[in-house]
């Protein structure tokens, strides 16, 4: 499914500001929040897993349902997998795009990489 | 304070507190102070040069919000200064509103050793004090804004003037401040509702008028022996027309008596409240009219805030006033509006010697100090960077030494300077005594600094001097010029800063404050008042309000009794 | 011990009327004015116990001398580094940071240049006509939410200051006042609004010429329907503004972040402009930090700018897009970075990180997060506002003190920096610069 990918803050995500690396953050910012007619559209239901795919990159992360987000918008946390897909293209105005990335959802079978398997992925 | 011994000889030194005019004379230093003699000194020989005391401007915008916002949204004023760090001097950039680096870099370099801050907004006192910490080697002040405050609207209405006394007290304590500064009384309560106010207009829901808050204000200031006067910037600034409502304001206060030796009111940038006219059709000098009412009366001193030509950063409190300005000219416009106290607006404007208006305006400023006889009653200034950037006092300087000058510059500009100005009239110049009164002597006066070794050179003054790279007899106002932006020396505190145009050394400079000292019970009654304000409209906390000490590491008090 | 008064060290509100308990030097219960967010950040976490040096792919723990000598070596050797964060610390270790930079001729910037940096540029292209928090807690009768989630976001921020709080001429709180919401989504604050404007994505620049050419009365030349919004709607918004008495536009970085970028600011501050000709209107930036606003002021008033601010040339050169963070980094152009109070791991582009990754990284931080996991020097630091106190500034721009309400073993943010300066400054007299 195409979707406008946003990022942004949420209370559980500044909650676990200062504790990044401890499986309430895991749980507050790995995840997609998409309207349910879009869930139903690629056959995910919550605490499954989606994979977020962009022209920069893809994540895994649990499907949610809501977040008042319309048919074609979703929502991850702003964090270190919602980065994964985000460009670092700021348009000369120094701002790389946080919100209105097109993204690629589907369902995903893979796991969610807790946060120090992602940041593995950018080393060596 | 340097350590150890100056001598300053072949100087010839103007020292007007001391009455000391163009007398060949050495000055001696020991530990920052001026003494009568020294017996090791490290010296300097002046070789004829002009000598003056430390120069203290009375009114200049250089620190605190808004001159911050000023820089932050004219990174093109930024480009216009930068020069790179060296060993001595830190980074530094702006023309009209430059770094704090750059400010007392340049001040320094044009011989002063001393500025006021003039407008600074109670509740973001803190931030005016944090930037004066980083601006090097000046000693300094700020004088809080007092006269749109809920607190004064709310004494003056009730004519409650002891109680309204307490608070003033009070606020000049909890900001670290220097004295009571009025700004548009009444127009920038107003303006927080898109208002203005005349100076007998009623203030919007609080039933009080803006002559009623400045004789308030005179009576209460006067009820503590307080170094400097109430600082007062009328209402109506820049409208054609205003000389009425400006002397009107003066003659609110003539009957109250100083509680010091000292005016009553000091009326600052008066240039931009000399305006005949109805309209900027027919906008007119009014210069004259304003220097008869100061020749005529003793309780008025005014600064002349100058232009500068060309392009500056308008800034004041008076918010109304920048958004009519902002509306003539449709640039850039910051406005800033504070809870309970004051406003701001900022806005870029250039002065041009091709506008008719702009060059009334600049005529006017200097008209102000040819026209008012007594040098005692009138201080340089260009309301920095209001009519223009500091960096221009040496222009100034030059313009009112040499009619000369003042004609080839007039030529230059439009033709309304021979049809709607006097300046083209006026013979007088200025000799480098009476430079001397209105750059240091009677700032310090005005100021109640000279009693705290600011503005002269007297046995007991801070050892703080300005040696001109020029010969007494100097007549070539280019020449004048240049001596007087780019010292030979300054001294401060007893320490060699400035060498040939070059900062030398970057001493901090001290911060002095006013300590009033109010009745107990007075205190305890308007507290009442004051925490009930905090606890409902404020949107900080009573004990998180005040300026705590670590904002002023170099404080210099002075303490003001109540009047005997 | 109850102590009062704490500052709130958390986002851009600086709530500064807290009661917290205190009992054997530990914050035991917040008892009063704290949002959930800050709450939690006040009870504390899991910290970096020890300075560590990585070797050999793992951090070894190591003492502050050997961490800062190290830091220092890496900073001294670099030829363009990066010292970026300076966010949620104090002013005071915000200056020492700018003479460091200025030291060793590095960029410095802030977070606001992923957050309100697009809002600098629109504000020194056309200005920013506001005001302080008071002021709309005591007169504004319309408040706009755009592109901002306060809900979420500023958790205190709709009582203390606008929609909710109550002030002078808004003694009944929001029974005297209309909320209107502009998001992409229903957000929980737009759930509470008077007015939820949901618009499409990325058509904020649009809309808000639709307001401004209704309010300056060009009605005619405004389509039915513009970036999801039917000019019925519109309309209804203007008259809104039209008739308040004080009007306020908080918007965040829904606005900020999307495509426009500053162009959607400008448009933002025109509006306000255009209101400005009917009636009294301000708008402000939800600053998220709590003392992000207070880097820019500091940067500002020491080098001219408030961010991404180049000192290799000795004086500031300053030119977002060219000289801010993800283009230094995406550009591959950085060779060493300090990250203090940040966490760039999470918060910047997998593109920026894979660079950082490559070059030597310093941090300082109390707690270990996602950058942790490829620094090269990790020196911990007091909690600013908890262990240690300084000068932040709110997001109108009102300057507070942070108190200290705890004794830490930690040093601050400011000493560590001083000690890496002196430290730098020793290796380059050695090397005769």
């Amino acid at each position: 499914m195409n979707a406008r990918l946003i990022s942004g803050r949420t209370i559980a995500q500044g909650q676990n500001l200062d504790n990044k690396l401890s499986e309430e953050y895991y749980n507050a910012v790995a995840i997609c929040e998409m309207n349910e007619k879009d869930m139903e559209k690629i056959g995910v239901s919550a605490d499954e897993n989606v994979e977020v795919r962009t022209s920069y990159g893809e994540v895994v992360v649990k499907a949610k349902e809501g977040g008042g987000n319309p048919e074609g918008i979703a929502f991850i946390p702003m964090g270190p997998w919602a980065n994964a897909v985000v460009s670092g293209d700021t348009h000369g105005a120094g701002m790389p795009q946080y919100k209105g990335i097109d993204a690629e959802i589907e369902k995903s079978e893979e796991k969610v990489l807790p946060v120090k398997e992602l940041m593995q992925r950018y080393m060596g | 304070m340097a350590e150890g011994e100056l001598l300053i000889k072949n100087g010839v030194v103007y020292d007007p507190i001391n009455g000391v005019n163009g007398e060949k004379k050495d000055i001696c230093i020991r530990d920052g102070k001026v003494v009568e003699e020294v017996k090791n000194p490290k010296v300097i020989d002046a070789g004829g040069r002009v000598v003056m005391p430390g120069g203290v401007d009375i009114h200049s915008h250089i620190a605190g919000g808004k001159v911050n916002s000023g820089r932050l949204f004219r990174p093109e004023d930024g480009r216009r200064g930068l020069e790179a760090k060296t060993k001595v001097c830190r980074m530094q950039s702006g023309y009209s509103v430059p770094n704090t680096f750059a400010t007392g870099y340049r001040y320094a370099k044009m011989g002063y050793t001393f500025v006021m801050e003039a407008a600074m907004p109670p509740l973001a006192a803190r931030h005016t004090h944090e930037e004066i910490v980083d601006i090097p080697i000046l000693d300094n002040a700020a004088l809080p804004l007092i006269d749109n405050n809920w607190m004064t609207l709310d004494y003056v209405k009730s004519g409650d003037i002891d109680l309204l006394t307490a608070y003033i007290a009070w606020i000049i304590k909890a900001t670290k401040g220097y004295g009571v500064k009025i700004v548009n009384p009444g127009g920038t309560e107003a303006w927080a509702w898109g208002k203005n106010c005349d100076l007998n207009d009623t203030v919007p829901y609080f039933d009080v008028t803006p002559a009623e808050i400045v004789k308030s204000l005179g009576e209460a200031n006067e009820k503590f022996e307080m170094p400097h006067s109430i600082h007062v910037h009328t209402n109506m600034l820049g409208h054609p027309g205003n000389f009425g409502v400006t002397m009107a304001t003066y003659d609110l206060v003539k009957g109250i008596k100083p509680s010091k030796d000292r005016q009553v009111l000091h009326a600052t940038h008066t240039q931009f409240h000399s305006y005949g006219g109805t309209n900027w059709g027919d906008f007119e000098s009014k210069a004259d009219a304003i220097a008869d009412y100061v020749n005529k009366n003793e309780h008025v001193t005014i600064d002349i805030g100058s232009i500068i030509l060309g392009d500056t950063t308008t800034m004041t409190a008076d918010g109304p006033m920048e958004y009519s300005l902002y509306q003539i000219t449709g640039r850039k416009w910051t406005n800033h509006d504070v809870e309970l106290e004051t406003g701001s607006g900022i806005t870029p404007f250039l002065y041009s010697g091709k506008s008719p208006v702009n060059t009334i305006q600049w005529a006017i400023g200097q008209e102000l100090a040819l026209l008012v006889k007594d040098p005692w009653k009138v201080a340089l200034t260009t309301d920095h960077p209001n009519a223009g950037p500091f960096i221009g006092y040496p222009i100034l300087i030059s313009m009112l030494m040499s009619k000369k000058r003042r004609e080839e510059s007039a030529a230059d500009m439009h033709s309304a300077i021979y049809d709607r100005a006097a300046l083209p009239s006026i013979d007088r110049e200025y000799d480098l005594y009476e430079i001397a009164i209105i750059t240091r002597g009677m700032t310090a006066k005005a100021l109640g600094l000279h009693e705290h070794g600011k503005g002269h050179l007297g046995v007991g003054a801070d050892g703080d001097v300005a040696i001109y790279d020029m010969s007494p007899e100097e007549r070539d106002a280019g020449k004048i010029q240049k001596a007087f932006l780019n010292t030979k020396y300054t001294i401060k505190g007893g320490e060699i800063v400035v060498k040939d145009g070059e900062v030398v050394a970057t001493p901090a400079g001290k911060t002095y404050f006013v300590t009033p000292e109010c009745d107990d019970t007075l205190t305890e009654e308007m507290l009442k008042k004051l925490k009930d304000k905090f606890e409902h409209y404020y949107s900080v906390t009573f004990n998180n309000y005040p300026v705590q000490d670590a904002y002023v590491p170099n404080p210099y008090e002075i303490k003001a009794p109540m009047r005997g | 011990m109850e102590i009062t008064d704490v500052v709130c060290a958390l986002c851009g509100c600086v709530c500064d009327d807290l009661v917290v308990e205190v009992e054997d030097n530990e914050v035991k219960k917040v008892k009063k004015g704290a949002c959930s967010v800050g709450k939690s950040k006040l009870m504390g976490h899991g910290r970096i116990k020890s300075p560590a040096i990585r070797e050999n792919g793992s951090l070894k723990e190591c003492s502050y001398d050997d961490a800062i000598k190290k830091a220092a070596g890496i900073l001294a050797a670099a030829r363009r580094p990066l010292l970026y964060g300076w966010s949620s610390t104090v002013c005071e270790a915000d200056k020492v940071g700018i003479e460091l930079a200025e030291e060793i001729g590095a960029v410095i910037d802030n977070t606001a240049s992923v957050c309100h940096g697009p809002s600098v540029l629109a504000i020194q292209d056309v200005g920013l006509p506001s005001c302080t928090l008071g002021e709309v807690k005591n007169r504004a009768d319309l408040v706009i939410y755009w592109g901002a989630n306060p809900t979420d976001a500023h958790a205190n921020h709709m009582k203390r200051y606008s929609y909710i709080s109550k002030g002078y001429w808004t003694a009944e709180g929001k029974k005297d006042k209309k909320l209107i919401v502009v998001d992409v989504r229903e957000t929980k604050t737009a759930k509470v609004a008077d007015v939820f404007i949901r618009i499409e994505q990325g058509k904020d620049f649009l809309v808000f010429s639709a307001l401004r050419a209704l309010l300056l009365g060009y009605e005619d030349v405004v389509p039915e329907e513009v970036g999801g919004v039917s000019k019925k709607d519109l309309l209804e918004a203007v008259r809104l503004m039209k008739e308040a008495k004080f009007g306020i536009t908080f918007f965040g970085m829904g606005v900020t972040q999307s495509t426009g970028r500053h162009n959607n600011i400008v448009n933002a501050i025109q509006m306000t402009r255009a209101a400005h000709t009917h009636t009294k209107f301000s708008i402000m930036p939800m600053r998220g930090h709590y003392n992000v606003n207070g880097f820019n002021q500091v940067c500002t008033w020491e080098t001219g700018y408030p961010f991404s601010v180049d000192l290799s040339r000795g004086y500031a050169w300053y030119n977002p897009g060219e000289t801010s963070s993800t283009d230094l980094l995406v550009r591959r152009e950085c060779d060493a970075a300090l990250f203090i109070a940040t966490d760039p791991g999470a918060h910047f582009p997998g593109e920026s990180i894979r660079h950082l990754a490559k070059i030597p990284v310093i941090q300082i931080d109390p707690f270990a997060n996602p950058t942790t996991e490829f620094a090269d020097v990790v020196i911990p630091a007091a909690i600013s506002g908890i262990e240690s106190e300084g000068n932040v500034y709110r997001m109108d721009n009102i300057p507070i003190r942070l108190r200290k309400v705890v004794d830490t073993e930690y040093l601050p943010d400011e000493e560590i920096l001083e000690k890496i300066l002196e430290e730098v400054r020793a290796i380059r007299e050695k090397e005769g610069e």
